[in-house]
C-alpha cells in the first residue's frame, strides 16, 4: 500500500503546518513517510505545493502527474493547477477560498468562473469545503488549514491515534482549542458528506 | 533509538552535531539556508555557528577553525561555491587538521537560483573528496562519514546536496554526539602557507592521497551494490536519482548506488558493469557518472535518453527508460490563472521601483539577487540585467562606458540590498568611486536578508544565535569611500517626493552618486506588529477607477466586484504608497 497526497495553496495559507501535523501522525502510525516541498518564493504570494507519500517503503519524495490519490486545494483556482497530478479515480478536496493573483487584481486577466462545476464535470470525486467560512465562524480564518486537515484525515481513514491531541501539541498553545475544533469540524464534514453519498 | 522525520537540511545539522562539529559558518542561500538555522536553534551549546558576509568568508572562517584543530562546516548554495572557489581550490592542496566539510546545495531546475550548475564537477577540479546523499538518513550518516574521511585522508569534503534532498523530509534514526576533542594547534607553515615551494610539494602529496582515497572508495559503505532479481539491467546512480530509479525499477534490476563520488571507485564500477548486461546511468544534469563509466570502457544508456536540463523525477525516468505508459491525466476546460510571486504589501522596494519607473526614459537599470529581483516583473520592469551577487554595482561601470561610446545619454543605475552590499557590493562601490564612474548606485536597505527568510547580516543588531551584534553602518562605509554630501541621498522609499528627488539628483549628477533607501521589510515580526489594526480604505465616492493604485501592484488592492478596494486588510500595512499615487484623494488610513 502506498498513498500519495498533494497539498496545493498560496503562500501563507498554512500548507506547511498542515503537512507537518499530517506527517507526524503518519510516523506515529508506523508508516514510512516522505514529504517534499519547494521553498524559496513561497512567502511572496506564489503557489505552494507540498507532497506527502506514505506506505511500507517509500523511495521518491515527490509525486508525478497522474499519481496523487488525493489533492487538497487550499485555494479554489489552485485546484485547477493541481489537477494534472490526480490519479484516475482520485479525490479532490477544494476550499472555497479565492485569493486573487496579481494579474487578476490589476484586471489584466479574469479569475476563472465555475471552477467547481468544471472540476465536477472532469473528476468524479470532488468535495467542496467552505473551510475558510467554518474557520471564521470558529474564531479565526487562519484555522482553515486545520479544517482541511480534518477532512483529509477522515478521507484517509487514519484511525489509531488521537489526532486532536496531536493537533493541540503542534499548534501555538493559545490557538489549541480553536484548531482542535477546526479539525473536528473538517473531520465531521467529510464523514457527513460520505454518509450522504 | 529515537526516530524523527527531518528534512535533509535538518539531518545535515543533526549529523554535524553527532559528528562533534565544533564550528559552522555560512551565507544564506536557497536551498541551504536552514542548515545553519537548525544548528543555531538546536545545537548552539555544542557548535559555534555564525553567518558570514559571503561564502568565501564563510569557508575561510571554517578553514581557520579546521587548521586550528576544530571540526568545521561551511554551508552554501551552488553559486556560493563559485564565490568560495578561491580558498576552496587551495584548501584542496593544503588539506586539513580538524575535519572540514563544505556543503554545496545545488538547485537543478533553478527553483530559486540564477543558474543551473552541477557542482559535482568541482570535486575533481579542486581535488576534494565528494559525498552525495539520497535521503535524510544518509544526510545525517554521511556527514559523520565525511568528517572521518576528511581527517583520515587529509582532505576537505564537498558534501553535494540538491533541492529535493535538502527540502524533502524522511525518517532519521538519531544517535548521540560522539565527542571529538579539538586537536592541539601546533602550527605547520609548510602545509598551510601556500607559497610556490610549498604548493608544489602539497600538490604531489594530494595526488598520492587521492590514489589511497580511491582504494578506500571501492570498499566504503557509502558505495554499495544492491543486487536485484536480475542482472540484465544494472543501474549506476547517486543522490536523489537513486530514489526515482528505485520507484521505476524496484527489485527487478541491480543497483550500484554511489555515495562517495570523488574519487569515483573505478574497480567497483568496473566489477559491477562487468556483471550486468545493460548499464543505465541515472543522474541529474551533467553526465558525471556516465563519463566515468564510458572512460572505463563500458557502453551505457544515459544522457542519450535522459535530459541534461532540470530535475529528474519518477515519470521522466520511466518514460525515458521503459515502455510503461504514462499515467492518464485529467484535463479541465479552464486553467489556473498564473500566480507569479510579488512584492509583499508594505514592501519598501515597491516605492523605489514606482519612482524609478517614472524616469524610465532617462535610465538603464541593473539589478541583483534578492527580493528586489521581483521588480523585474510587470508592472515595474525595473531593470534590464541581473547576473550574480554584487554585479548590480559593477556591471553598471562597463555598461556606462558602452552607452557613452554609442552616444546613449541615459544614466546607468545599479541596485542591490543591504545583505548583498555586505556580500560583494562593497568592492563594486570602491571600483565606482575610484574610477569616477558616471553611475548611480542604490542600496535598498530593508534591515534584513529578506529573500531567504530573514537572516541577520552585518547591518542587523543580532547574530545568527540571537545575541546582540555590532551593527556595521552602510552609510558610514559609503562616506568612507569618499562619497561627499552632495553625492549621497538617504531616503524613505515609500515617500515618493523624496524618492523622486533623489532619483532626479542621481540622473543629473556627473560621476559617482549613491542613494540609500531605508525602510524595514514588512515581514520582520517586530515591524509587522506595528501595523496591526492599521490599513487603508478607499472612498468609493471619490474613486474614479483610474487604476493608478492598481499599477503599484500591491497584493492588498484589487479590482473586485466592479470596485477598486483594499481586499486584504490584514496584509495592508498602511504604508501609504497608494495614497500618494491617487490623484483624487480617495484613499485614507484607518487605525492610526
Amino acid at each position: 500500500m502506498r498513498k500519495n497526497i498533494l497539498l496545493i495553496g498560496v503562500g501563507g495559507q498554512g500548507t506547511i503546518l498542515t503537512s507537518k501535523i499530517l506527517t507526524a501522525g503518519l510516523v506515529e502510525l508506523g508508516f514510512d513517510v516522505k514529504m517534499s516541498e519547494i521553498h524559496g518564493m513561497s512567502q511572496r504570494g506564489g503557489s505552494v505545493t507540498t507532497q506527502i507519500r506514505y506506505g511500507e517503503k517509500i523511495y521518491s519524495p515527490n509525486i508525478g502527474e497522474g499519481e496523487a490519490d488525493i489533492i487538497v486545494a487550499f485555494e479554489r483556482s489552485e485546484a485547477l493547477r493541481g489537477l494534472p497530478f490526480l490519479k484516475q479515480g482520485g479525490t479532490i478536496i477544494v476550499n472555497e477560498r479565492e485569493i486573487y493573483p496579481l494579474p487578476v487584481m490589476t484586471g489584466a486577466i479574469a479569475y476563472p468562473d465555475n471552477i467547481i462545476e468544471n472540476l465536477q464535470k472532469t473528476v468524479g470525486n470532488v468535495l467542496f469545503l467552505e473551510a475558510d467560512r467554518i474557520a471564521t465562524e470558529l474564531g479565526n480564518i487562519r484555522a482553515q488549514n486545520i479544517v482541511l486537515l480534518g477532512a483529509l484525515v477522515a478521507f484517509l481513514s487514519l484511525d489509531g491515534i488521537d489526532w486532536s491531541e496531536l493537533v493541540g501539541e503542534m499548534v501555538p498553545p493559545r490557538a489549541k482549542e480553536l484548531n482542535q475544533k477546526a479539525f473536528a469540524a473538517g473531520f465531521d464534514f467529510y464523514r457527513a458528506h460520505t454518509a450522504k453519498a | 533509538m529515537k526516530i524523527e522525520i527531518m528534512t535533509g537540511n535538518e539531518a545535515i545539522a543533526r549529523g554535524a552535531y553527532e559528528a562533534s562539529c565544533h564550528l559552522a559558518a555560512a551565507y544564506p542561500g536557497t536551498p541551504s539556508t536552514e542548515i545553519l538555522e537548525n544548528i543555531a536553534d538546536n545545537y548552539a551549546d555544542d557548535i559555534n555557528s555564525r553567518w558570514a558576509s559571503n561564502e568565501k568568508t564563510a569557508l575561510e572562517i571554517a578553514a581557520g577553525a579546521s587548521i586550528g584543530g576544530m571540526r568545521a562546516l561551511a554551508v552554501m548554495k551552488h553559486v556560493g561555491v563559485n564565490v568560495a572557489a578561491d580558498p576552496m581550490f587551495t584548501l584542496g592542496m593544503t588539506g586539513v587538521e580538524g575535519g572540514l566539510v563544505i556543503v554545496s546545495a545545488d538547485d537543478p531546475a533553478c527553483h530559486s537560483s540564477q543558474n543551473e550548475q552541477d557542482n559535482r564537477l568541482y570535486a575533481p577540479h579542486a581535488k576534494l573528496a565528494m559525498v552525495e546523499a539520497s535521503d535524510s538518513q544518509e544526510c545525517k550518516d554521511y556527514v559523520k562519514a565525511a568528517f572521518e574521511i576528511s581527517e583520515k585522508f587529509d582532505i576537505p569534503v564537498l558534501f553535494r546536496m540538491t533541492t529535493r534532498v535538502c527540502h524533502a523530509k524522511s525518517l532519521v534514526k538519531l544517535s548521540d554526539r560522539q565527542e571529538v576533542a579539538v586537536r592541539k594547534y601546533e602550527g605547520n607553515p609548510r602545509k598551510y602557507s601556500m607559497l610556490p615551494a610549498n604548493a608544489r610539494v602539497r600538490h604531489a602529496k594530494r595526488e598520492e592521497l587521492l590514489v589511497e582515497l580511491e582504494e578506500y572508495a571501492c570498499t566504503s559503505p557509502l558505495n554499495r551494490i544492491e543486487w536485484g532479481k536480475s542482472k540484465k539491467i544494472g543501474i549506476v546512480t547517486s543522490g536523489i536519482s537513486y530514489q526515482y530509479a528505485r520507484d521505476v525499477f524496484g527489485d527487478e534490476v541491480s543497483y550500484l548506488k554511489l555515495g562517495l563520488t570523488y574519487p569515483l571507485p573505478s574497480k567497483l564500477i568496473q566489477s559491477f558493469c562487468e556483471d550486468v548486461e545493460t548499464i543505465y546511468v541515472i543522474e541529474e544534469n551533467e553526465p558525471y557518472l556516465e563519463n566515468k563509466v564510458r572512460a572505463l570502457g563500458f557502453a551505457c544508456v544515459g544522457k542519450d535518453r535522459l535530459p541534461l536540463l532540470g530535475e529528474l523525477n519518477t515519470g521522466i525516468v520511466r518514460k525515458a527508460l521503459t515502455d510503461q505508459p504514462d499515467p492518464e491525466v485529467y484535463k479541465s476546460e479552464i486553467s489556473a490563472p498564473p500566480r507569479p510571486p510579488v512584492l509583499c504589501a508594505g514592501c519598501p522596494h515597491r516605492g523605489y521601483f514606482n519612482a524609478l519607473r517614472k524616469r524610465k526614459r532617462d535610465i538603464v537599470a541593473v539589478g541583483d539577487i534578492g527580493c528586489y529581483a521581483l521588480g523585474i516583473n510587470e508592472p515595474f520592469n525595473g531593470f534590464d540585467i541581473s547576473i550574480c551577487m554584487g554585479s548590480g554595482f559593477t556591471v553598471p561601470i562597463g555598461l556606462a562606458e558602452a552607452l557613452k561610446k554609442q552616444g546613449d545619454q541615459r544614466k546607468v543605475f545599479g541596485m542591490l540590498g543591504d545583505s548583498t552590499f555586505f556580500h560583494s557590493g562593497m568592492t563594486g562601490l570602491v571600483d565606482v568611486v575610484h574610477s569616477n564612474a558616471n553611475v548611480v548606485l542604490c542600496i535598498l536597505d530593508n534591515d534584513i536578508t529578506a529573500m531567504t527568510g530573514h537572516q541577520a547580516n552585518p547591518g542587523t543588531a543580532r547574530s545568527l544565535t540571537g545575541e546582540p551584534a555590532r551593527v556595521v553602518s552602510i552609510e558610514a562605509m559609503v562616506r568612507a569611500t569618499g562619497i561627499e554630501e552632495d553625492r549621497l541621498r538617504i531616503v524613505n522609499p515609500i515617500d515618493q517626493t523624496a524618492m523622486d528627488a533623489a532619483i532626479d539628483a542621481g540622473i543629473k549628477a556627473e560621476g559617482p552618486f549613491v542613494i540609500i533607501t531605508q525602510y524595514p521589510c514588512a515581514l520582520i515580526k517586530e515591524v509587522a506588529r506595528t501595523f496591526v489594526g492599521k490599513y487603508c480604505v478607499i472612498d468609493q465616492d471619490k474613486c474614479t477607477k483610474c487604476k493608478s493604485c492598481l499599477r503599484i501592484a500591491c497584493p492588498a488592492i484589487a479590482l473586485k466586484d466592479g470596485v477598486i478596494q483594499i481586499v486584504d486588510r490584514q496584509a495592508c500595512t498602511a504604508c501609504g504608497l497608494c495614497m500618494q499615487v491617487c490623484k483624487f484623494g480617495a484613499i485614507s488610513k484607518v487605525g492610526e
